[in-house]
C-alpha cells in the first residue's frame, strides 16, 4: 500500500516547527505504524536527508516510550493501542495520515515527534511510592488483600506512563496519570497509610509543572492504550479534598 | 587463542565463593562481611549505570543505606528499562500453595535447568533471597494476583512440577519495576539518587587498576560527560539484539559492557542465548523486532503440527487423528511444559521436516481450545486476555477462536560479564548485575527466573558485597573526574563518535544491523556447526570492515539522534558477534541453548561433555584475537545428570 504522510519537524525546543511531506508505497498492512516510519527514515538517510525523529523502545504497548499524535488522535484511531501496537491495516492504501507529537505546556519538544515527559518523573517522586526501604518486609501473605481490590489496584497500576491523556486533554491536565497512581497504591493496605499525603503533594506538584486541571471531557479515558478508568480521578479529588484533614493525622 | 587459567601477569578466575556448606555459604559470608560505618557511607559514590530491575534495585537500596548514587539509562525515564516488557512472572520458593517447593528444590530445578553450566553457590544464593523478593515487593505495592481468599496466587511455569511463579496479570515484569522505580523515586525525593536519563555510557573509565568512572554521551544534546565515583555497578541487560530481530527492546544493547569488556572484564559463555519458543513469527522484511507470547501460555494451550506436511486445511478442519502434539508425544511426563530450549528445538525441528503451518510455514499451532472447552472462555480470558489481545492486535487473528501460530526467537542472553561470587568482574570495583552478568543461568535459563536473579542481585547481594569492596580499599583517596584518566577516556569516545557521523558511506545503520543478524541467526542460532560457525566469523569480519568505510551516519553529533546511537551500538554488536561464533566454536558439545549438531544423541537431544567442558569460558580482549580463561564449575551438592523431561 502507498501511504503519504505529513510529519512535524521541528528541530529543536525553540525553533519554528513545520509539516513536512512523504510518501511511503512499500507500505503493507501487515507493519506497524512505528515500521512504517523505520521505512520512511531508511528511504531518508539514502537521500542524504535527516531522518524523522521519534521515540519507542518495548515496540509491545508497555513501555510507553512511543506516543505520537497520528491523525489527531494521541495514539492513532484503534481503542486501546500505543502506537507502537497500531498495524496498518487499520489504514487505507491511498490515505494521508497527519503525524505530530504530544503538545502540551508541560511536555517541551526536544525534536521532531520526540518530547520531555520529565515531569511525569517528578510528579511521581513527590509521593507515588510507599515509603519503605529495602530489608524488613513482612511474609508477602501476612496481610490478606481482596482478591477484588488487587484487580482494582492491577487496574490502575497498568498505567505505562505514555501521556497520551495529556495530550488528549483540552486543559493539557495530567490527571488520569496522577490519579492512577494515587488510585494503585490506594486500593492496597501498603500505599493507604500515606493515601492522603501523596494525593496533596502529587496533585500540588502536577500543578506546578504546569499541567491544566481536570474539566471532566473524558479524552484521557478514550486515549488511553492501557484504558484506565477517570473513576480514579474522583477519587485522587476525595483524597486531595480530605487531604488536609486526614495527613495531620498521618 | 591462548588458554589459562591464571598464567603468570594474568588474573586469576577466582570465584570466592565462601566455605561451608552450600546452605551456610551466604550466611558465612554475610558474617564474615566487614561493614562501612554508616557516617561514611555519604561520602561514597555509586554510580549504576542501568534502572532495571537490577539497576533500580541497587540503587534503591544502595540510596536507602546511605550512599549518595547517580543513576544513569537510556530511555527518557527510568521507568522505561527493558524489565518493564517481562510478561509471565517471577519464581520464588515461597510453597505457599503446599505443592513440596523448598529453596533446595528451586535451586536444584535453576541448576537442571541450565544444564550444569552454572555456579552451585551463587544458584543456591538465589534461591535463598527468592522469598524476599516476594516480601519486598508487596510492600511497595506490587500488584500481584491473588485468589478469593486474599492470598498471593501461584502458576506454574516451563520446567518446573510446582506452582512457585507470581505473577501479576501478564504484565509481571512492569509490576516490579515500576515497584524499583517508585523506590527509587524515593530515594530520589530524598536527594540520595540523582538520576540521569537520557545519558549512554560510552565508556569505563579504570585507575590504578579500579573501577572509577564512566563516559556518557547526553542524548539530548550530544555531550560527552564524564562521572567519578568508587565503584561502578553495570545493570544493563542482556545482547540479544545482536540478532537484530529479538524480543529486546529496541535500545537493548551490548555497548556498556563490551566497552568494559575492552577495559578488562572478561566476557563469559558469549555463546549461550536463549531462544525462546513461543514468540510471534517474522511477518515481512521489514520487521522492527519480534513479540514474546508469555511461555504461561504453554501451561494450557497445546503444541502441534499437522502430521501431513501437505495438509493445507485450516486448524479447525484438521481433525485429531490428524494431528500431531510432538511435544505431549515425546516428552510424555513434562509435555508442553518442558524447558525452553527443548521446545524451541523441537518446534525448529517440525518446520525443518516440512510440517511448519502458516504462510511462511516457519510456525506452529499453540491451540486453547480444549483449554477453553474445559474451564471457559472467561477463566482464560482472566489469565490470558492481555496477550490475547497483543497476539490479535499483531497478527489479526482472534487466538479464542483460531489457534496461535508461533515460532522460536532470540530472547534472552544467559552470557555476560564474568562475575565472582561478589558479583565483581575481573576489574576490581566494577560490579554487574541482572542479565549483563553471566551468573546464574548456566546454559539455559529457566521461565521466571531472570527477574528473580535481577531482584537477588540488586536488592540483596551488591548492597553487602559493594561495601565489602569499599572496606577493603580505602576510598579516601576520592578520584575526581580531573583525573587525566578521563580527560583520555572522553577523549577517545569523542573522536569515535566523530568517525561514525563523518564517514560518508551509502548503507544506514540497520542495514548493517539485519546482515548481522543474518549471519548470527543462521549460523550462531538455534543450531551449530563447526563449518557454520567458522564461516560466521570470517563473514563478520568482512562486515566490521564494511561496516567502518560504507555506514552512513545523518545529522550531526550535537542533537537528538536516534542513527548515531545505533551505529555504536551496532559496530560493538558486530565485534560481539565474532566473540559469540568463537566460544560456539570452543564448545565441542551441546549443552541448554548451545546446540551443536556434531554432538547430539541418537533422539537429537543435547549432548554434554561433562569431561571436557564442565567450565565457564571467560575471555579476555585482545587484539586481533581475544584470549580464553577457564572457570572449572566443580559440583558437590548435586549430581550432574542428563537432563531428561521424557
Ligand atoms: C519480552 C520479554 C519477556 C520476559 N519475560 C520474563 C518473565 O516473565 N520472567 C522473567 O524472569 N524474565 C523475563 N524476561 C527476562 C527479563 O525481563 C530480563 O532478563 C530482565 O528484566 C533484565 O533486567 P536488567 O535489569 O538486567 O536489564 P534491563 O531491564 O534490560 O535494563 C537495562 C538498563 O540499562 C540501561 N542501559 C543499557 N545500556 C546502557 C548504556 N550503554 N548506558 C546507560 N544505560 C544503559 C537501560 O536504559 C536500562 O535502564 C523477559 C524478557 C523479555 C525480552
Ligand atoms: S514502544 Fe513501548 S509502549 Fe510503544
Amino acid at each position: 500500500m502507498t501511504i503519504h504522510l505529513r510529519v512535524w519537524r521541528q528541530s529543536g525546543p525553540d525553533s519554528p516547527g513545520f509539516l513536512e511531506d512523504h510518501t511511503v508505497t512499500e507500505a503493507n498492512e501487515h507493519m506497524s505504524f512505528l515500521e512504517l516510519l523505520d521505512v520512511l527514515n531508511e528511504q531518508l538517510i539514502r537521500d542524504g536527508r535527516e531522518p524523522v525523529e521519534f521515540d519507542s523502545d518495548c515496540r509491545e504497548g508497555i513501555c510507553g516510550s512511543c506516543g505520537l499524535m497520528v491523525a489527531g488522535i494521541a495514539h492513532g484511531p484503534q481503542k486501546r493501542t500505543a502506537v507502537c501496537q497500531l498495524h496498518m491495516r487499520s489504514f487505507n492504501s491511498g490515505d494521508t495520515i497527519t503525524v505530530e507529537p504530544f503538545r502540551a505546556r508541560a511536555f517541551p519538544i526536544v525534536r521532531d515527534l520526540v518530547v520531555d515527559r520529565s515531569a511525569f518523573d517528578r510528579i511521581i517522586a513527590a509521593g507515588g511510592f510507599v515509603s519503605v526501604t529495602t530489608g524488613g518486609a513482612p511474609d508477602a501473605n501476612a496481610v490478606l488483600i481482596s482478591k477484588a481490590d488487587a484487580d482494582r489496584a492491577m487496574d490502575y497500576a497498568a498505567c505505562i506512563g505514555c501521556g497520551a491523556c495529556v495530550a488528549a486533554c483540552p486543559n493539557g491536565s495530567a490527571s488520569l496519570f496522577t490519579a492512577a497512581k494515587i488510585a494503585h497504591l490506594d486500593f492496597l493496605p501498603q500505599g493507604q497509610v500515606e493515601s492522603a499525603h501523596r494525593a496533596l503533594a502529587m496533585v500540588d506538584r502536577m500543578t506546578d509543572e504546569g499541567f491544566g486541571n481536570c474539566s471532566n471531557h473524558a479524552e484521557c479515558e478514550a486515549v488511553c492504550p492501557k484504558g484506565i478508568s477517570i473513576a480514579g480521578i474522583a477519587r485522587m479529588r476525595r483524597l486531595y479534598l480530605m487531604g488536609p484533614l486526614t495527613a495531620k493525622a498521618q | 587463542m591462548t588458554q589459562s587459567n591464571g598464567a603468570a601477569g594474568q588474573p586469576r578466575l577466582e570465584a570466592k565463593i565462601p566455605d561451608g556448606h552450600l546452605q551456610d555459604k551466604w550466611d558465612n559470608y554475610k558474617d564474615a562481611v566487614a561493614l562501612v560505618n554508616p557516617a561514611n557511607k555519604r561520602k561514597h559514590t555509586i554510580l549504576v549505570v542501568g534502572s532495571g530491575l537490577a539497576g533500580g534495585s541497587a540503587a534503591a537500596t544502595l540510596a536507602g543505606l546511605g550512599y549518595n548514587v547517580k543513576c544513569f539509562c537510556i530511555q527518557d525515564s527510568a521507568r522505561r528499562a527493558h524489565s518493564i516488557a517481562a510478561q509471565g512472572g517471577i519464581n520464588a520458593a515461597k510453597n505457599y500453595p503446599n505443592d513440596g517447593d523448598t529453596i533446595w528444590r528451586l535451586f536444584y530445578d535453576t541448576v537442571k535447568g541450565g544444564d550444569y553450566r552454572a555456579r552451585e553457590s551463587n544458584v543456591y544464593r538465589l534461591s535463598q533471597l527468592s522469598a524476599n523478593i516476594i516480601d519486598q515487593a508487596v510492600a511497595q505495592g506490587v500488584p500481584f494476583a491473588r485468589e478469593y481468599g486474599g492470598m498471593l496466587a501461584n502458576r506454574s511455569f516451563g520446567g518446573a512440577l510446582v506452582s512457585r511463579t507470581f505473577y501479576a496479570r501478564g504484565q509481571t515484569g512492569q509490576q516490579l519495576l515500576l515497584g524499583t522505580y517508585q523506590a527509587l523515586s524515593h530515594q530520589i525525593a530524598a536527594g540520595r539518587v540523582a538520576m540521569l536519563p537520557r545519558r549512554e555510557m560510552l565508556d569505563l573509565v579504570v585507575v590504578d587498576g579500579h573501577a572509577r568512572g564512566i563516559v556518557t554521551r547526553d542524548l539530548v544534546t550530544g555531550t560527552i560527560e564524564r562521572y567519578a565515583g568508587d565503584a561502578v555497578l553495570l545493570c544493563t541487560g542482556g545482547y540479544g539484539n545482536a540478532y537484530y530481530l529479538s524480543t529486546n527492546a529496541k535500545n537493548s544493547n551490548v555497548t556498556a559492557a563490551w566497552r568494559c569488556y575492552k577495559r578488562g572484564a572478561f566476557f563469559a559463555n558469549p555463546c549461550y542465548t536463549q531462544i525462546h519458543p513461543t514468540c510471534i513469527p517474522v511477518a515481512g522484511s521489514y520487521q522492527s523486532k519480534l513479540t514474546l507470547m508469555s511461555e504461561s501460555l504453554r501451561n494450557d494451550g497445546r503444541v502441534w503440527v499437522p502430521k501431513d506436511p501437505a495438509d493445507q486445511r485450516a486448524p479447525d478442519q484438521i481433525p485429531e487423528a490428524d494431528r500431531d502434539y510432538y511435544l505431549e508425544r515425546r516428552y510424555p511426563s513434562f509435555g508442553n511444559l518442558v524447558p525452553r530450549d527443548v521446545a524451541s528445538r523441537a518446534a525448529k525441528k517440525e518446520c525443518d521436516d516440512g510440517r511448519g503451518v502458516g504462510e511462511t510455514r516457519l510456525a506452529v499451532y499453540l491451540d486453547f481450545a480444549d483449554a477453553i472447552d474445559r474451564l471457559g472462555k472467561q477463566a482464560i480470558g482472566e489469565r490470558y486476555g492481555n496477550l490475547f489481545e497483543m497476539y490479535e492486535r499483531i497478527t489479526g487473528e482472534n487466538p479464542y477462536r483460531t489457534p496461535m501460530r508461533i515460532y522460536p526467537a532470540v530472547h534472552y542472553t544467559m552470557g555476560g560479564l564474568w562475575v565472582d561470587y561478589e558479583l565483581q568482574s575481573t576489574v576490581p570495583g566494577l560490579f554487574v548485575l541482572g542479565e549483563a552478568n553471566f551468573s546464574d543461568h548456566g546454559a539455559n535459563r529457566l521461565g521466571a527466573s531472570a527477574l528473580m536473579q535481577g531482584l537477588a542481585d540488586g536488592y540483596f547481594v551488591v548492597p553487602y558485597t559493594v561495601g565489602a569492596y569499599l572496606n577493603r580499599h580505602d576510598r579516601a583517596d576520592s578520584v575526581s573526574a580531573d583525573n587525566p584518566a578521563f580527560a583520555e577516556v572522553q577523549g577517545a569516545a569523542t573522536r569515535r563518535i566523530e568517525r561514525l557521523i563523518n564517514s560518508d558511506g551509502d548503507k544506514t545503520p540497520t542495514q548493517f544491523h539485519r546482515q548481522l543478524g543474518i549471519i548470527l541467526w543462521n549460523h550462531v542460532g538455534m543450531s551449530r556447526t563447526r563449518a557454520g560457525l567458522t564461516h560466521a566469523i570470517a563473514a563478520i569480519g568482512e562486515l566490521k570492515e564494511e561496516f567502518w568505510s560504507r555506514v552512513r551516519v545523518p545529522g550531526t553529533a550535537a542533537t537528538f539522534n536516534k542513527n548515531l546511537e545505533f551505529a555504536g551500538r551496532i559496530a560493538d554488536f558486530i565485534e560481539l558477534g565474532d566473540l559469540m561464533a568463537r566460544d560456539a566454536l570452543r564448545r565441542e558439545e551441546s549443552c541448554g541453548g548451545h546446540f551443536r549438531e556434531e554432538f547430539q544423541t541418537a533422539e537429537g537431544e543435547a549432548l554434554r561433555n561433562d569431561d571436557a567442558y564442565m567450565d565457564v569460558a571467560a575471555w579476555e580482549y585482545g587484539d586481533p584475537t581475544p584470549h580464553l580463561h577457564l572457570e572449572p564449575l566443580t559440583f558437590e551438592s548435586v549430581q550432574p545428570s542428563t537432563r531428561s523431561y521424557k
